[in-house]
């Protein structure tokens, strides 16, 4: 199915998927870069330095797909809007905070991601599903990464194992918002774009949590569904990463790079 | 006007190195996918290792000036048409790098994902421990297979941190993706 095939509503809400994808992967992408130089470890300044170039590109991917479908420039996409107009899930409205608060963002995020692209890799949309499967291979490595850190934490003595649980317990209710927050997502399945609703896509990435959750003793998932999931409200810690992803832009908005 | 033989466009493609690891070429690496012409049209159409290599629009410019000339139009693309995997890297591609200190991807451990067929998006798919193999590789310097993984992420997105515990020298090992 090309781009031209696609009709009005299905679209639109396609657009909505590919904005709401593009921004998570380019928010977490930023928050986790400020790690380099002062992880704990050397091999975790390289390895999230790693990790954010991967979905500073998927992101850049995204965009790209997006200017396709819509028409604009995936570089105006990324760093000309406003605050407010950005779409990513409120998971990644918070700052890095500490390594254990991260390492749970980053664990959430990239499980829910994961879940995500297994839904898309056989869209009918055929750039999309070519670069989800291109991406979906990377994400092995993180979360192969980010599954072993987890373990580390809850399983290294009282002071990770805590603050790994009280991250988790504040950060669940926001994690949700990853896999939920796109109207029309009924129209997208009905059109092959996406395998099944995201709703599902939710269920199947829990039901695949659950286990490990419970064999580490960390907390499950609450039963509310999320609300007010990707903006426009935006708390200043966003507020402060994007005038720090943005200033370069901004400092002269009609150079050419 | 002489007509373009495919051989020699995949001679002067065999030119064109790697920028990031210029010891192998864009052949060396698998990163071409489609080569076409008519008389009139060259075009080429070249994988990316990584979406999120800051190299990929080197590398397209890099062939792109390569093939200039060849042909009355020449056209340069990148494209997600299949996914890159490194089990692309030729033997001989595998055998440069070794001999320049780098470890090449091992074959068959490469991540099981992407597409394949009758694949219906609806399947569930173990969310970690996906890699069946932990990356492991010989030291390219003195052949030991006493080597530790140091670190999954690397300097780059394509490499993996080794130390050899026999000749005690660090290596990288080009990722299995």
């Amino acid at each position: 199915m090309t781009a031209q095939a696609l009709d009005g509503p299905v679209r639109t809400a396609l657009a909505d998927l590919l904005l709401a994808m593009a921004d998570d992967e380019f928010v977490i992408g930023f928050w986790d870069s400020e790690w380099t130089g002062i992880a704990p470890i050397l091999e975790e300044d390289v390895a999230f330095a790693s990790l954010a170039q991967d979905e500073v590109g998927h992101a850049q991917a995204l965009y790209r797909l997006l200017a396709d479908l819509e028409g604009g420039d995936p570089d105006e996409l990324a760093f000309g809007r406003r605050p407010e107009e950005y779409r990513h899930a409120r998971l990644l409205d918070h700052p890095r905070t500490d390594w254990a608060f991260s390492v749970a963002r980053r664990f959430l995020y990239d499980t829910a991601d994961a879940a995500r692209l297994d839904a898309l890799v056989a869209s009918a949309h055929a750039p999309l599903a070519a670069v989800v499967a291109k991406m979906r291979r990377e994400e092995t490595y993180h979360l192969l990464h980010m599954h072993a850190w987890l373990e580390r934490l809850a399983t290294g003595g009282q002071e990770p194992r805590s603050r790994l649980v009280a991250a988790m317990e504040r950060l669940w209710p926001d994690a949700l918002c990853v896999l939920a927050g796109i109207e029309g997502d009924d129209l997208l399945v009905e059109a092959g774009v996406l395998a099944e609703p995201l709703a599902a896509v939710r269920r199947r990435w829990l039901a695949g949590l659950a286990p490990e959750l419970e064999r580490l003793g960390l907390p499950p998932a609450p039963a509310t569904p999320p609300t007010r999931c990707r903006g426009p409200e935006r708390p200043d810690d966003f507020r402060w990463l994007w005038e720090q992803f943005t200033m370069v832009r901004r400092s002269d908005p009609e150079a050419v790079w | 006007m002489r007509t373009l033989s495919g051989t020699e466009v995949w001679e002067a493609l065999a030119e064109v190195p790697d920028p990031e690891i210029p010891v192998v070429s864009v052949v060396d690496l698998g990163l071409v996918h489609a080569v076409e012409h008519d008389g009139e049209r060259l075009r080429v159409e070249l994988l990316p290792t990584f979406v999120g290599c800051p190299a990929l629009d080197l590398i397209r410019r890099s062939v792109a000036e390569r093939l200039a000339g060849m042909a009355p139009q020449v056209e340069v693309e990148m494209t997600f048409a299949v996914p890159w995997t490194s089990d692309r890297i030729t033997d001989e591609g595998r055998r440069k790098l070794r001999e320049s200190g780098f470890a090449p991807p091992e074959k068959g451990s490469e991540p099981a994902f992407g597409r394949r067929p009758g694949d219906t998006g609806r399947q569930s798919r173990p969310l970690f421990s996906t890699i069946p193999v932990r990356p492991s590789t010989t030291c390219p310097y003195c052949g030991s297979a006493d080597t530790s993984l140091e670190n999954l992420f690397g300097p780059t997105l394509c490499r993996t941190l080794f130390w050899c515990n026999r000749c005690r020298q660090p290596f990288e090992q080009f990722k299995a993706i």
